[in-house]
C-alpha cells in the first residue's frame, strides 16, 4: 500500500500513514516501520489506548480474553486516533523521534489493504466502505459500485474506509513485491528452522506456520501449488477462530 | 502463468444458482479433502436430503477454515484460467448487490429453472447484465431433471428467452441443458441427454473470451488530479489520471475537453524507473506538458487526430434506477462521469421499461426503484463525455441523490440546446426523436459531407427554381447527395388540404405550409443529404423556423430577384435575377466556405 501510494504521488505521500500500535508487536515489525520512515522521510503517525495499556487490561496480562483485547488495542485505538480525540505522536525528523501532533483534526477517510480473499467479512466489503460516526459497518446495507465509480459523498461526522487491494489475492501481493523489489520483513520467510510468518500481527496472538519458503520466490510457489494452496493466509491468526465469527464481530464494530 | 477472469453468475431467485456452483466445484475435485463427505455426513446427522447448495453454503461459514470461498466470490480453476465466479443474489431487494457484483465481470451465467421457466429477474438480470456492458452471457437451463431431460422443455425456453435477447441487443449468447441437483452437462456430458451433443458448463467457461484492452480505440483519459509538489521541492507539474481508451505516446498533441484547449506531452513521468515512451488503457499514470495550460480534475483528455468526445449539457440516456427515492423532476442531483461531477436534473422520461417484461410506460413522469428508464438530463454546465455507441466506457456515469449512488446509466446522444429562446415544441419533438442505427455523424462520413440547407428565396416568380436547379445540378457533379425541393411539389402534395389562391395561402396555412416544409427539411438533414429548397416570398420569422427545426445546421439563404419589401438579410443576394448564372461560381464557392458540400 504504501509502495503504491509513492508510485502514485511519485515518491511524495501527501498524507499521514497511521499506524495502530498495541505494543505487543513483533519488535522487527516496528523496527521496519521506523526504518523506512527515515529513510522514504515519511509522515508517520502512530496511536494507541494508553488506557487500557496501563491498566493492563489485555489478553497477554491475562485480565481480558483475546477479542476484547483485540477491542481495546485495536478497534478502541483506531477509532479515538482516526477521530483525534486520544493523542496522536508524529514523527519529527529533525529530532528523530516520535512526538505528541498538534494535528487533532479528525480523519474523514482512510485507505486500508483489506483483501476479499482474507477471511468472510472482508470478502464482502466494498472499496469505498462508509462508516458511521461510531465506526460501525452496516453490512447488510451497502452503496452500490459499478464502472469504477464509488460512494464519495458522505455525512458529516461519518468516515470511508477505501480499499485498493480488495481483489488482490494473496499470491498477487507476493506477485508484486517480487516485481517491485519492495523491502519486507525477514519474519516472512524461513530462518533455517523450518518456520515463517505468513501473517504478521501481535506476537501473543500470531503464529508462525511449518515453511521452509526462504524468499520471495519460494513464497510464490509455495502459494500458487504447494501446500499453503489450500489454506488461509490468516489461520495463524488466532482472534478470527473466537466465537466462530471474531473478526466479522471485531470488523462489523470498526476493526480493520 | 494462467489467465484470471471473473464470471458472475446470476438469475431468478431459487432458479439453482448455488447448486451449480457447487456441483462444478465438486465435480472438478476443486473442495478441500474431504469437504463433500463432511457435508453430506452434517445432512445424515440432521436428516435432511443432501444438497450440492449447502456445500457452498458450508463453505460460506467455514471462513476461519480458509477457503476462499464466500458468499459473493467462489474461486474456481480450469486448465486455462484462475476463474473467480461471482455469485450474484437472485432476489429483487439484492438488485445494487447484484450490479455491483456483475459489474466486475467479463462474462455472466444466468441459470433458469426448466420447471418455472422465464421469471421475472430472469429478465431483469438479462437486461442489467447488457446495460452493465457485459457482452458474453451463457444461458444455463437448469433442473432439466424435473422435466424428464425434455428437449422440447430445453427448447421453449431457448426460443422465448432468445427472442427477449435479441431485444435487449444481447447477441454473443450460448444455451446449455443442464442440472445441478444431479450433475448433467456440468462438469461432463449427461447419458440422460443423449440429445445434447454441445458445451458443459466447464468446456463453455473456457470459451469465454478475454477482452482486449481497448488499446486500439482513441484515447480517453479523465483527469484525477493536477500534481504540483512545490512544496516538496518538486517542479513539476503532472496531470495524473487512468487512461480509460487508447494510447498516450511522449509528444502527443493533447486536447482537454469541455474547453478544448489544446497542449503537448512533454513526458510520462513515472516512479521509481525509467520514464516510459507510452502508455495505454488501463494503466495509471501521468504527464507533463510543454503549454501549461488550466486543465482541472474532471476534464477528459483526448488526442488530436482522433475522434474527439463530445460536449453539452443535455443528453439523452438510458439509466436504471436503485435509489429507494424515485428519480423525478425538479430536484437536484449529482451527476458523475469519468472524474467529472456535476449538479444535474431530470428534464424528461421519454419512457420508462420495466426490466422484468420489458413494458414501456410512456406517460409515466418518474423513475421508480429498479425501473429502466430512457431519459432526457440537463447538466448544469457542459461537460464531456462519449456517445455510447462510440466509446461505452466514457459514456457511462452515476447519479448521486444525497449521499448515495442512487442509479447509473449510458449517454446515448448529445442533444444540441444552446440557445436560449430555443422553442419547447422543438425541443419535445428532438426528445423523442427515434434514431436509428446510422446516426448523422455516420452518415456524414459516408457520404463525404454534412447535411446542409440552402434557401432560395426571392419573389413569386420561376427565377428561384431555375437557379436552385442549376445549383443542385452544380454540386451533385462534385459528388455531394443533393437533392432539390420546389415549394410548389409540396403545395400539391404534403398539403393538398390547403387552399391555394392566386398562388398565395391564407396566413395561417401559410405558416404551417413553412412549418411542414421545415420539418420535411428537418428529416432530410437526417437523411444526411443537401436541400436546396426554394420558398417565395421568404420571410425573417419563416426563416427562424427553419433555423430552429434543423439545429444545429446552418441555414444558408441565397436571394435570386428584388429585395424590396423582404426583411430578410440573405446570405447571397442576386438583385437582377437575369444574370444569376453568372453567379453560380461564387455562390458554390461562398456555401463550400461556409461548409455546405465537398
Amino acid at each position: 500500500m504504501l509502495w503504491m501510494a509513492r508510485k502514485a504521488f511519485y515518491g511524495h505521500v501527501p498524507f499521514p500513514l497511521v499506524h495502530i500500535d498495541t505494543h505487543y508487536k513483533i519488535p522487527e515489525m516496528i523496527e521496519y516501520r521506523d526504518r523506512l520512515t527515515r529513510e522514504w522521510k515519511l509522515p508517520m503517525v502512530y496511536g494507541e489506548n494508553k488506557t487500557a495499556l496501563d491498566a493492563k487490561q489485555t489478553f497477554p496480562d491475562g485480565n481480558v480474553d483475546r477479542i476484547t483485547c483485540c477491542r481495546l488495542l485495536k478497534s478502541e485505538a483506531l477509532k479515538n486516533t482516526l477521530n483525534g480525540d486520544w493523542p496522536r505522536y508524529r514523527f519529527n525528523h529533525e529530532a528523530d523521534e516520535y512526538q505528541v501532533d498538534k494535528d487533532t483534526e479528525a480523519y474523514t477517510g482512510v485507505i486500508v489493504g483489506v483483501r476479499s480473499d482474507e477471511e468472510g467479512s472482508r470478502s464482502k466489503e466494498r472499496y469505498f466502505s462508509p462508516r458511521d460516526t461510531e465506526n460501525t459497518w452496516d453490512v447488510g446495507d451497502q452503496p452500490p459500485e459499478f464502472w469504477n465509480q464509488f460512494k464519495t459523498d458522505f455525512a458529516p461526522g461519518t468516515h470511508v474506509r477505501i480499499h485498493p487491494l480488495l481483489d488482490w489475492t494473496e499470491t498477487n501481493v507476493w506477485e508484486y513485491i517480487e516485481k517491485e523489489k519492495i523491502p519486507t520483513v525477514s519474519l516472512y520467510y524461513d530462518q533455517g528452522e523450518g518456520k515463517r510468518y505468513r501473517s504478521l500481527g501481535c506476537g501473543p496472538c500470531t503464529h508462525s506456520v511449518e515453511s521452509t519458503a526462504k524468499d520471495v520466490p519460494d513464497i510464490i510457489a509455495e502459494l500458487r501449488s504447494g501446500k499453503f494452496a489450500n489454506i488461509a493466509e490468516r489461520s495463524g491468526r488466532a482472534q478470527d477462530k473466537e466465537d466462530g465469527g471474531g473478526l466479522e464481530t471485531l470488523r462489523r464494530e470498526g476493526y480493520m | 502463468m494462467l489467465e484470471n477472469m471473473n464470471v458472475v453468475i446470476t438469475g431468478h431467485v431459487d432458479h439453482g444458482k448455488s447448486t451449480v456452483i457447487g456441483r462444478l466445484m465438486a465435480d472438478t475435485g476443486s473442495l478441500p479433502d474431504g469437504k463433500l463427505e463432511q457435508v453430506k455426513a452434517n445432512c445424515a446427522r440432521n436428516s435432511k436430503p443432501f444438497e450440492y447448495a449447502f456445500l457452498l453454503d458450508a463453505l460460506k461459514d467455514e471462513q476461519s477454515q480458509g477457503i476462499t470461498i464466500d458468499s459473493a466470490r467462489v474461486f474456481f480453476k480450469s486448465e486455462k484460467r484462475h476463474y473467480i465466479i461471482i455469485d450474484a443474489p437472485g432476489h429483487i431487494e439484492f438488485l445494487k448487490n447484484m450490479i455491483t457484483g456483475a459489474a466486475r465481470a467479463e462474462a455472466a451465467f444466468l441459470c433458469i429453472d426448466a420447471e418455472e421457466g422465464v421469471q421475472e429477474n430472469s429478465r431483469r438480470h438479462g437486461y442489467m447484465l447488457s446495460m452493465l456492458g457485459i457482452k458474453q452471457m451463457c444461458v444455463l437451463v437448469n433442473k432439466m431433471d424435473l422435466v424428464d431431460y425434455d428437449r422440447k422443455v430445453y427448447k421453449s425456453i431457448v426460443r422465448k428467452y432468445s427472442r427477449f435477447l435479441r431485444n435487449i441487443k444481447m447477441h454473443d449468447v450460448s444455451f446449455i441443458p443442464v442440472s445441478g441437483m444431479e450433475g448433467d452437462n456440468i462438469a461432463s456430458l449427461s447419458d440422460n441427454m443423449s440429445w445434447w451433443k454441445g458445451d458443459t458448463v466447464l468446456t463453455l467457461i473456457d470459451k469465454f473470451k478475454k477482452e482486449k484492452a481497448p488499446d486500439d480505440m482513441a484515447f480517453r483519459m479523465p483527469v484525477q488530479d493536477v500534481y504540483k509538489f512545490t512544496a516538496m521541492g518538486d517542479s513539476r507539474r503532472i496531470i495524473a489520471g487512468t487512461i480509460s481508451t487508447g494510447t498516450l505516446k511522449d509528444g502527443d498533441e493533447l486536447a482537454f475537453y469541455p474547453s478544448g484547449k489544446m497542449s503537448r506531452v512533454s513526458g510520462i513521468e513515472n516512479f521509481g524507473g525509467e520514464n516510459p515512451d507510452t502508455v495505454s488503457s488501463g494503466m495509471a499514470t501521468g504527464f507533463t506538458m510543454t503549454e501549461q495550460i488550466y486543465a482541472k480534475r474532471g476534464n477528459l483528455v483526448a488526442r488530436a487526430g482522433e475522434k474527439q468526445p463530445q460536449t453539452g449539457n443535455v443528453m439523452r440516456v438510458n439509466l436504471f434506477w436503485l435509489g429507494r427515492e424515485p428519480f423525478v423532476k425538479d430536484k437536484e442531483y449529482i451527476l458523475k462521469t469519468g472524474s467529472e461531477r456535476v449538479r444535474m436534473r431530470l428534464f424528461d422520461t421519454m419512457k420508462v421499461i420495466d426490466a422484468s417484461n420489458l413494458n414501456s410506460d410512456g406517460m409515466k413522469k418518474m423513475v421508480e426503484r429498479h425501473d429502466v428508464a430512457d431519459c432526457v438530463l440537463t447538466t448544469q454546465r457542459p461537460i464531456a463525455f462519449d456517445i455510447v455507441e462510440d466509446f461505452p466506457q466514457t459514456s457511462r456515469f452515476v447519479i448521486v441523490d444525497g449521499y448515495e449512488i442512487a442509479g447509473g446509466g449510458i449517454i446515448r446522444e448529445v442533444i444540441r440546446d444552446n440557445q436560449a429562446e430555443y422553442r419547447d415544441k422543438v425541443m419535445d419533438r428532438n426528445l423523442k426523436w427515434d434514431i436509428g442505427n446510422i446516426t448523422r455523424d455516420k452518415r456524414s462520413e459516408a457520404f463525404g459531407h454534412r447535411p446542409s440547407l440552402v434557401l432560395v428565396g426571392g419573389p413569386e416568380d420561376f427565377r428561384k427554381a431555375q437557379y436552385a436547379k442549376s445549383l443542385e445540378q452544380r454540386l451533385f457533379d462534385e459528388g455531394n447527395k443533393v437533392y432539390y425541393l420546389g415549394v410548389r411539389n409540396v403545395l400539391a402534395g404534403l398539403d393538398a388540404d390547403m387552399t391555394v389562391k392566386r398562388h398565395h395561402l391564407y396566413p395561417e396555412d401559410r405558416e404551417e405550409m413553412i412549418r411542414r416544409l421545415a420539418e420535411l427539411a428537418n428529416i432530410l438533414m437526417d437523411v444526411g443529404i443537401i436541400l436546396v429548397a426554394t420558398v417565395s416570398e421568404l420571410t425573417y420569422d419563416e426563416r427562424e423556423t427553419f433555423r430552429m427545426s434543423v439545429s444545429p445546421i446552418e441555414v444558408q439563404t441565397i436571394w435570386v430577384g428584388s429585395t424590396d419589401g423582404s426583411d430578410v438579410e440573405a446570405d447571397y443576394t442576386i438583385e437582377d435575377a437575369g444574370t444569376a448564372e453568372d453567379h453560380l461560381e461564387t455562390v458554390v464557392k461562398l456555401l463550400k466556405d461556409s461548409g455546405v458540400g465537398k
